[in-house]
Formats: C-alpha cells, sequence, structure tokens
C-alpha cells in the first residue's frame, strides 16, 4: 500500500508538487486568517514557511536544493525553477497598467543604478572592514551584496577563487532570504502601497526572488511593477562589476 | 482557445529571453540581460494590439492569467528550494554585507517613495482586498481592481 504510493509520487514529481505547494498555501492561508486575524498575509507565511521547509530539507539532506533535495519532493525544483518563476513572472505582465508603468520608467532607472551601486559600496565596506584588502575579493564580495548571480558572474571574469566566489554567493542568497522576510513587514515605511513605489522597490532591492516574493507577500498587484524593473537589475550589475565597479576598487585599494 | 493564450505567453517569454541573450552577447556581459523584463514588454504590446483589433477572447486571456495566478505558489516553491542553510550558516561578512545593503535600500526606497508620493508622481494607493479573495474574479479580460 505505502509503496504504491510512493511509486505513485515518485512516478509524478511535479504534480505533485502542486499539490503538495497547494497543502502549504492552505495551511498558511488558515494560519493567517486565524492565528493573525488577517493582519499577516497567508502568502508571506507561506513563503516564510517554504523556506523553513527549505532549511529542513537542507538540515536532513546536506544538499544545496532545500526540500527538492529530498526525492519525494524533487518536482519543486522544476515548479520553482528560473523557467516557471520567470515564465510567471512575464504572465504577471497582463496585469500590467501602461500608463502607471510609464510614469515611472525614469525612477525605475534611477532605483536600478542606486540598486546596484548603494549594496556594493555596502558589501566593499564590510569586507574591508574584514581586513579583506585584495581588490579581486572586495569587488566580488561587494558584487554578491548586489545579486547571488552577480557575485559569481563578476568574480569568474575577474578571477576570483572559490571560495571567495561561495561567499559572495552566500551573502547575495542571505540578502535575497531577507526581501523576502522583511518586505512585507517594512512595507508601510517604505510606503510600498502603488505601483510607481513598487518600481523603485523592484529597482533598489534587486534580486528578482527577492523582489517577487516579497511583493507576492505584500500585494500580489504591486508584482508586474516591482518584477518589471528588477529583471534588468541582475544584467546591469553583471554590467557594471567586471568592469567599471571593479575599476573603482582597483583604483581605491589597489 | 486556453492555448493561445499561454501560447502567446511562451512566445513573448522565448523572445524575451532570446534578445536579453542577443543584448548580453552585444554587450559581453555573461548574464541575460532583462530578458525578463522585455518578454513583459512584449506580452503588454501583443495583448494590447490584439484587444484593440478584438482578437483577445476570453478565453484565450484566461491561457494568460492562469499562469499570472500561480506566479505565488512558484514563489512558494522557489523558496522551499532555496539553499537557506548556507544563509544561516555563512559567516559575519555575508550576513553583514547582506543585512547592511538590504537596510540601507530599504531606506532609500522609503526616502525616494516619499519624495514621489508628495510630489504627486506616484499613484494614489491600491485599494485594500482581502487576501482571500475569489481569484476567478481576477480572471476577466481586462482586469481592473481599483
Amino acid at each position: 500500500m505505502f509503496a504504491l504510493i510512493e511509486k505513485t509520487i515518485h512516478e509524478s514529481p511535479l504534480v505533485t508538487a502542486f499539490a503538495f505547494v497547494g497543502a502549504v498555501i492552505w495551511i498558511s492561508n488558515q494560519l493567517g486568517h486565524h492565528l493573525t486575524r488577517g493582519r499577516i498575509a497567508g502568502s508571506a507565511i507561506a513563503v516564510l514557511a517554504g523556506l523553513a521547509l527549505a532549511y529542513a530539507g537542507g538540515v536532513v539532506t546536506g544538499k544545496s536544493k532545500g526540500l527538492a533535495d529530498i526525492s519525494l519532493f524533487g518536482g519543486l525544483a522544476l515548479m520553482g525553477g528560473a523557467m516557471m518563476r520567470d515564465f510567471t513572472i512575464v504572465a504577471t505582465a497582463s496585469e500590467v497598467h501602461v500608463d502607471e508603468a510609464k510614469k515611472a520608467g525614469w525612477l525605475g532607472f534611477v532605483a536600478l543604478v542606486l540598486g546596484t551601486i548603494l549594496p556594493f559600496v555596502v558589501g566593499v565596506g564590510v569586507a574591508f572592514a574584514f581586513g579583506q584588502r585584495d581588490p579581486v575579493t572586495l569587488t566580488t564580495i561587494g558584487a554578491g551584496a548586489v545579486t547571488y548571480i552577480v557575485g559569481p558572474v563578476t568574480g569568474a571574469a575577474i578571477g576570483a577563487s572559490s571560495d571567495v566566489i561561495a561567499l559572495s554567493i552566500a551573502t547575495g542568497v542571505v540578502k535575497a532570504i531577507l526581501v523576502m522576510i522583511f518586505t512585507p513587514v517594512f512595507a508601510r515605511f517604505m510606503r510600498l502601497n502603488n505601483p510607481q513605489a513598487a518600481m523603485v522597490f523592484g529597482g533598489l532591492a534587486g534580486t528578482v526572488s527577492g523582489v517577487s516574493a516579497g511583493l507576492a507577500a505584500t500585494d500580489r498587484r504591486l508584482v508586474p511593477y516591482g518584477a518589471l524593473v528588477a529583471t534588468f537589475h541582475t544584467g546591469f550589475g553583471c554590467l557594471l562589476g567586471p568592469s567599471l565597479l571593479f575599476l573603482a576598487v582597483k583604483a581605491l585599494f589597489g | 482557445m486556453v492555448i493561445f493564450g499561454t501560447a502567446l505567453l511562451a512566445a513573448c517569454y522565448l523572445a524575451g529571453i532570446a534578445v536579453g541573450e542577443a543584448i548580453a552577447a552585444l554587450i559581453g556581459v555573461k548574464a541575460n540581460v532583462g530578458g525578463v523584463g522585455i518578454a513583459m514588454l512584449f506580452l503588454i504590446a501583443a495583448q494590447h494590439f490584439l484587444q484593440k483589433r478584438g482578437l483577445f477572447h476570453t478565453d484565450t486571456a484566461k491561457g494568460v492569467t492562469f499562469w499570472a495566478m500561480m506566479y505565488i505558489p512558484v514563489v512558494v516553491a522557489m523558496a522551499a528550494t532555496q539553499n537557506v542553510i548556507v544563509a544561516v550558516r555563512s559567516g559575519p561578512i555575508a550576513i553583514l554585507a547582506a543585512a547592511g545593503s538590504f537596510a540601507i535600500c530599504i531606506l532609500f526606497i522609503s526616502l525616494i517613495n516619499r519624495v514621489i508620493e508628495r510630489a504627486h508622481i506616484a499613484s494614489a494607493p491600491l485599494a485594500p482586498t482581502s487576501d482571500d479573495h475569489d481569484p476567478a474574479s481576477d480572471l476577466s479580460v481586462a482586469p481592473d481592481h481599483r
């Protein structure tokens, strides 16, 4: 009997993931509704639950893909992978009001520039404070503070060692997770309640995964506006990291 | 038919990603440059074009909106596959750099958003909704939430 169920689940990983995520969201909605009287959005709890499950999965398997490393939940890797994430993000564009987006196009760009330079400066500053003096190391860690893709891409381009690259990835992952968790918490402080604000947020907070999950947990209707800007973030960072930013660091510390 | 909407979405996705790759190759960057954002612009344009000609039927729209509604579940799945262990166990550099840059970004977001709110660049806040409203009500051709 049990073997039968297990066989079924193993043969349909993606469908199992649909059912499992549905259950997680249902439980999260119930918790949000009854325990917090609707004060915390169900989707915020669901994202947190996802992270907690990822931690549990990592503890059990000692691998890097959270719950997806447990073979029963392997379908989560496909459902939550970059392809599905980007496909559904593009779909949210169907809800964009063009006039709203046009109103903040230039603001999005300003936010994008700030969102690349500010985290980079903080990352370099922290690494410097911990005694790092090598421009390659400083740049790679700074780039990791932009996003966890900009870090390794920059590091590989300027020849950083693998432990430094790992550190820059860790920096970016921590940032993405912080954005996911704390966006709903600081939403009111950030005045995150209109499309233009969401575009500023998307440019400054950066990481697509963090922005998209954070906005989803705050107000689903803001997702396309934030994502529209945030998707340029990684490319922009990968453009500036190994070039302009590296040269600047080299001039300062080299 | 529903598949027309999903196919349109897929075509925009592929075209956008391809353009993003092309830009990356042109400027010599090793990551896709704005591919998803460009795909979003394609979808907005295509939808607008079809709507104006009355070719964007309710069924076609459903093929797009279904995937837009699947967005949060996908994000939950994504959260469940993050390398949280690395994040928790990484040293002080990673945690401080991440927390510091996040804090600075929050301050700037707050500052800019207060400025644009006062300068009336920002739209009025969206009307509140209940989190568990019936998503089926969003499956209309031109969703107007306000």
